[in-house]
């Protein structure tokens, strides 16, 4: 009976990830109008607006490739895929020895570079300008995270995230210096690769400073709701890899249904903490010129790399 | 076990202390480099009282008090109403470009790291470790005395190398003796005053704080 209890619990991580990444997006997004003094639509609007989209009818442009058209489709599957491997509500899942991080960190770099692709494929100039700075902020983040994780693996002794985080989980660590200067690299990477403000404003289509929206532009319709919902997902995605690597406290080690229900109520509350977290920061500053953004992140490279090197010196 | 746990604070302290390091040299804003300073000496503060706690060196507790009081409190209080006084514009012009000057940074952490491997060999003492991360902040706060040109910041400079000779007098003997800490902690709060006095009459003669101005002293010959 056991290999099916596996399943099942891996079909309702799936489940809750695909369903519950919009509702962390309105949290966030609802915050925010919160910390603005505006009303909010409350924390179902995303849900809305996928819904809405998937009923409108899909424009192509006459010199779409096979690219423009099976894009959102593979970005909409990297995601649910990166999804089933992350330990979230449970340790114990069927899939999550399948793959390390390094492995998803490359599958959600194959998700950008098609979205890039996509984003030159029908020649409009904000595709190719919102391609080249994605690509740009790319080759400054990979770095950067890659670094914070070697950090994590080494405090765990393996690229494997159920041993990163049954390492965590269990207390043997302490408190490790190095992890301080890779969480705080991994916060500063996470701002960027979801786009949140210092580095992209998700929610504009001021024309000159966007970012992942001029990729996606030409996008409408199921297409649009297909991007924007992996993109949510993604964005939750990268919040629970934080919480998987930093924070595993409370993530269920057995398969029994009250330690997954705790373990599911617990990392509500994380993500809803971390919610207020980068709502703050986000209202705290002001979108970067683009040019600066290479300090920006050379600051996260710096810490990742500083939380290599102590982990060496320090531990 | 509470020697281990110690161990680890002092050790996430090095940490911090080495990320307020950095976070100075990256810093563009005059106003954040000082709350920076601050941080550092807190951190130092509260390092300086977990190694009196552990090795029971209770002149450490003192000097622990000092720290705050000086280089928490006064200094950053000094620095504050300075900049306020002589009305400092924001940005801070640097020599190098900060990325670049943070990649020197992370070398020499690492260079900091082999020299005092032999140290770290030989030494018993449970905060022998961090000796790197202290000769790693005096040679941070040496680089960013190298690498700015305004006056204000290569004072800051100043004292962050202060607090990492500081930081390596506590991981590496426990600290020097009460006198010695009293002594230099006169010395820094009257070079600071001295800094003061000296600002004042920079802006005056100059009408700026960048000592590139002072190549106009020169002799033409």
């Amino acid at each position: 009976m056991k290999p099916l209890r596996y399943i099942l619990i891996e079909i309702l991580q799936v489940f809750i990830v695909i369903a519950v990444a919009p509702a962390f997006s309105g949290w966030v997004d609802m915050l925010k109008c919160w910390s603005q003094g505006r009303t909010s639509a409350g924390v179902l609007q995303p849900y809305r607006d996928i819904a809405k989209l998937f009923v409108k009818n899909v424009v192509l442009a006459h010199n779409a490739s096979w690219i423009f058209r099976f894009t959102p489709y593979l970005v909409f599957g990297t995601c649910v895929v990166v999804g089933s491997v992350i330990p979230i509500i449970s340790m114990n899942l069927f899939l999550a020895s399948s793959a390390d991080i390094i492995v998803l960190i490359a599958v959600f770099a194959t998700a950008r570079f098609f979205t890039a692709l996509a984003g030159m494929d029908i020649g409009t100039a904000f595709g190719g300008m919102g391609s080249s700075r994605e690509m740009m902020i790319a080759s400054l983040t990979e770095p950067a995270i890659l670094m914070a994780i070697f950090t994590v693996s080494l405090a765990g002794r393996s690229t494997s995230l159920l041993h990163i985080v049954h390492a965590f989980a269990s207390g043997a660590l302490g408190l490790r210096p190095s992890i301080v200067f890779a969480s705080t690299a991994f916060i500063l990477v996470v701002i960027a690769e979801a786009g949140r403000i210092p580095v992209d404003n998700p929610s504009t289509h001021l024309e000159l400073t966007m970012i992942h929206e001029a990729m996606i532009l030409e996008y409408s319709g199921r297409h649009l709701a297909l991007i924007q919902w992996g993109s949510m997902i993604r964005f939750f995605l990268f919040v629970t890899l934080g919480i998987a690597c930093f924070l595993p406290w409370g993530i269920a080690a057995t398969d029994n249904a009250g330690e997954v229900a705790i373990s599911v109520f617990l990392m509500v509350i994380k993500l809803g903490v971390i919610g207020v977290v980068l709502v703050l920061i986000e209202t705290g500053l002001a979108k970067m010129r683009l040019f600066r953004l290479t300090e920006f992140l050379g600051a996260a490279f710096l810490m990742a790399t500083l939380g290599v090197i102590s982990s060496i010196i320090l531990e | 076990m509470k020697l281990q746990l110690m161990a680890q604070v002092n050790s996430f302290m090095a940490a911090l202390v080495l990320i307020a390091a950095f976070a100075m040299l990256a810093q563009r804003k005059i106003k954040s480099l000082v709350a920076l300073f601050a941080w550092q000496g807190l951190f130092l503060s509260i390092n300086t009282a977990v190694v009196g706690l552990v090795a029971a060196k209770h002149h450490l507790y003192i000097s622990s008090l000092l720290t705050l009081s000086l280089k928490v409190i006064l200094l950053p209080y000094i620095l504050h109403v300075l900049v306020a006084r002589l009305k400092i514009r924001n940005e801070i012009e640097t020599i190098v470009n900060i990325p670049t000057t943070m990649l020197i940074g992370i070398a020499i952490v690492i260079f900091s790291y082999h020299l005092t491997a032999p140290v770290r060999e030989m030494s018993t003492l449970i905060t022998r470790s961090t000796l790197a991360v202290a000769l790693a902040s005096v040679m941070i706060g040496l680089l960013m005395m190298i690498t700015r040109k305004h006056a204000v910041t290569q004072i800051i400079g100043f004292l962050a190398m202060e607090n990492g000779l500081f930081f390596a007098a506590t991981s590496a003997t426990y600290g020097m003796p009460l006198v010695v800490e009293l002594g230099v902690a006169l010395d820094v709060l009257i070079a600071a005053f001295i800094f003061g006095i000296f600002f004042f009459q920079i802006s005056t003669t100059f009408d700026s704080l960048n000592v590139e101005q002072m190549k106009n002293l020169r002799e033409d010959n």
